[in-house]
């Protein structure tokens, strides 16, 4: 006991004077939540619209008015023929186009139809379909208004009544309000998490054996596994710290629900913190220098972050690579922390994550024990 | 007097890089005992061996009375090791690392402080500084206090005068000198052949091999040729000249002249300084001069 203490004051002093890490370990919770959080989202805003009015009629100047009344829409231009439009596209000046044909207005009146034609710059797949998406949803509203002004007129009213009558509404459980934040910010607190775990007290070990004290340590009669907790302890507690500030930040800044219990979620944190541990130290007993330490983690980590359903979501993901997320420690925490905090999960529900975590923490580090030697 | 260290026909390679072969040697127990032998010959591996970080491939060590592979944590609590290279934590001071040792070790400063009273109260001014920032004569102090701090009955030092200036040099060993009057045993290992006159004894080191262990007077006494010295205005003309000589055993260059030993157990200088004469070599000198612990290791690895 007397040993792990001795080790532990050691380790607090050490990053306590450690002027960048200590710049690290405060900067980086804050600088995530407040830059990534804002930045990355999917959110749709000012997609940049063209038009092609072939018809100049009123039911076209009707649905343009749709689009300039939205709030995802800005107006790029109204433009003379395809070509121009097309030649907008490949510019970046409009991210698609509405073409609208000749007798548009009177083939709607008529048939009830008209075939105009969305054309959309879908390098961004996820953007381009989210803006048909968007466009097809206002023309559907300008359909729905058309036809109830025109409804006399119309030879085929009826079917477009039909239509009417299948109104689709949306009801978004668990963030109502489709808050991009409330989504990332449970997502980066696992980031920031796993980040203090891997990397900080991975480098922490291999820097010992790069300046040479790791010698001097291995000749004392101090036991392995003093050491190792003595080592990995202080990560844990600036690991959990780091959950908290992160937690805080959320609740302050985006005013994230907070819907489960937090004792739940600090557990769920404190355990997947000792499995991060062991991938750090275990990744440190086969590194000799901080660098390959450092490349060797970031390996992981950026395969670890792209199969965790931070950006992207599992569901969406190929079989293969859904089977490859089982081995994906983030996936587990992601999951709990989005269900806890989102949904107000209890234990139950998050037992299988719990689990798995439990089991993998502790297969990892016993790995790590057994191949860190005092002795080669 | 009983034996502190007792290396038996111990081996150890590297892949294919074979560090030592078949090493054995004993250390008595107060005795300073020098490990000497150039840069790659397997000093530090030895001591490593002996300080338990590395596994010898064959042979057995005991130090202690303790085999350094089967009770490796009772001999890591009596030998005190002090690495080539400081290995101390910078970004503590050096109280903090004295305490940290100490500790480790299962004591603390105050309880041994006597043992490093001599060497810790020159630093001890300084004890709020971190190490890092300590010159480089007093990180030795350092590294030594904290090695020293547990009671070891044996210290293994290695390389410890290895880019040490020479005061610090003079300084350290009369701290071991202290140290072996105290009754700790001394196991040091340098490249540096003047240091062998201030051990006890030495062993002469080279590539992984042992040439020879006895005391530096015997070893000296041991050099049964005679020793020339010899001078001359073109030295790399000289060389060559005196190496390609038929009864040539060895020419070294020491410094300003050349060493020279004879093949013939009795000859006549002035029938080599003929030699070099007629070879065109102008201002030759010869002196005959006694064997320094540097003409015996070069005689020994010719012997080789």
């Amino acid at each position: 006991m007397r040993n792990i203490k001795i080790i532990l004051v050691k380790e607090f002093r050490q990053i306590f004077r450690n002027k960048q890490m200590l710049f690290i370990l405060t900067f980086m919770p804050v600088l995530q939540l407040v830059i990534l959080a804002n930045a990355a989202t999917f959110e749709m805003k000012d997609i940049k619209i063209a038009f092609v009015d072939n018809d100049l009629s009123s039911a076209s100047r009707q649905m343009i008015g749709k689009f300039e009344g939205s709030n995802y829409f800005t107006i790029a231009g109204h433009l003379e023929s395809e070509k121009q439009a097309e030649q907008a596209l490949d510019k970046g000046e409009c991210d698609l186009y509405l073409a609208i044909p000749n007798h548009f207005e009177r083939d709607l009146m008529r048939e009830g139809a008209s075939p105009a034609s969305i054309v959309v710059n879908a390098i961004d797949g996820s953007k381009a379909s989210l803006s048909a998406q968007y466009t097809n949803s206002v023309i559907n509203d300008f359909m729905q208004g058309f036809t109830a002004d025109n409804i006399g007129y119309s030879s085929k009213a009826s079917n477009l009544n039909l239509l009417k009558k299948i109104n689709i509404s949306y009801a978004n459980w668990f963030n109502p309000e489709l808050n991009y934040q409330a989504f990332m910010v449970p997502g980066l607190l696992v980031l920031l998490v796993s980040l203090v775990g891997m990397f900080v007290s991975g480098m922490n070990i291999v820097r010992e054996k790069e300046i040479g004290t790791i010698e001097q340590l291995n000749v004392t009669p101090i036991k392995k596994y003093e050491l190792i907790v003595g080592k990995l302890f202080p990560f844990w507690v600036l690991g959990i710290f780091e959950l908290a500030v992160g937690l805080s930040i959320g609740k302050l800044l985006y005013d994230i629900p907070i819907v489960g219990s937090l004792p739940l979620l600090f557990l769920f944190g404190g355990v997947f913190l000792l499995l991060v541990l062991g991938i750090g130290f275990l990744i440190s007993t086969t590194a000799d220098t901080q660098q390959q330490s450092m490349f060797i983690t970031w390996f992981f980590t950026v395969v670890f972050i792209l199969l965790s359903g931070l950006f992207t979501s599992i569901e969406n993901m190929p079989n293969w690579a859904k089977i490859i997320t089982y081995f994906n420690p983030l996936r587990y925490f992601m999951e709990a922390v989005r269900m806890i905090l989102l949904k107000g999960s209890g234990f139950s529900d998050i037992s299988f994550h719990f689990i798995v975590v439990c089991c993998y923490g502790l297969v990892i580090n016993v790995l790590a024990t057994l191949m860190y030697r005092k002795t080669n | 007097m009983a034996n502190s260290i007792e290396i038996k026909n111990v081996s150890k390679s590297y892949g294919n890089t074979v560090a030592l072969k078949d090493i054995s040697l004993s250390v008595n127990s107060g005795e300073i005992f020098g490990l000497i032998g150039p840069d790659g010959a397997g000093k530090t591996t030895l001591i490593r061996i002996l300080a338990t970080l590395l596994l010898p491939d064959k042979g057995s060590a005991v130090m202690t009375n303790y085999d350094v592979v089967k009770d490796y944590k009772k001999v890591r609590s009596s030998v005190g090791y002090m690495p080539g290279k400081f290995s101390l934590y910078q970004d503590l001071t050096i109280e903090e690392n004295m305490q940290l040792y100490a500790t480790m070790f299962g004591t603390t400063v105050e309880e041994n402080y006597h043992l490093v009273k001599d060497i810790y109260s020159q630093i001890e001014p300084f004890k709020k500084r971190r190490a890092g920032k300590l010159s480089g004569g007093m990180k030795q102090k350092l590294a030594l206090s904290c090695s020293l701090i547990h009671k070891p009955e044996v210290l293994l030092l290695d390389e410890p005068t290895t880019g040490v200036d020479p005061v610090s040099r003079k300084e350290l060993w009369e701290m071991l000198k202290k140290l072996k009057n105290d009754g700790v045993t001394v196991f040091v290992s340098t490249p540096y052949m003047d240091e062998a006159s201030l051990c006890d004894r030495i062993a002469l080191i080279q590539a992984g091999e042992i040439l020879g262990i006895d005391t530096p007077e015997s070893i000296v006494n041991s050099f049964d040729k005679t020793l020339l010295s010899i001078n001359s205005s073109d030295k790399y003309k000289l060389l060559n000249d005196i190496r390609s000589y038929e009864h040539c055993n060895s020419a070294f260059p020491f410094g300003e002249s050349l060493h020279y030993t004879d093949k013939r157990t009795s000859f006549d200088i002035p029938q080599i300084y003929e030699y070099l004469r007629n070879c065109g070599n102008t201002n030759v000198e010869i002196a005959v001069i006694k064997p320094a612990i540097e003409d015996c290791f070069m005689n020994l690895m010719v012997g080789e």
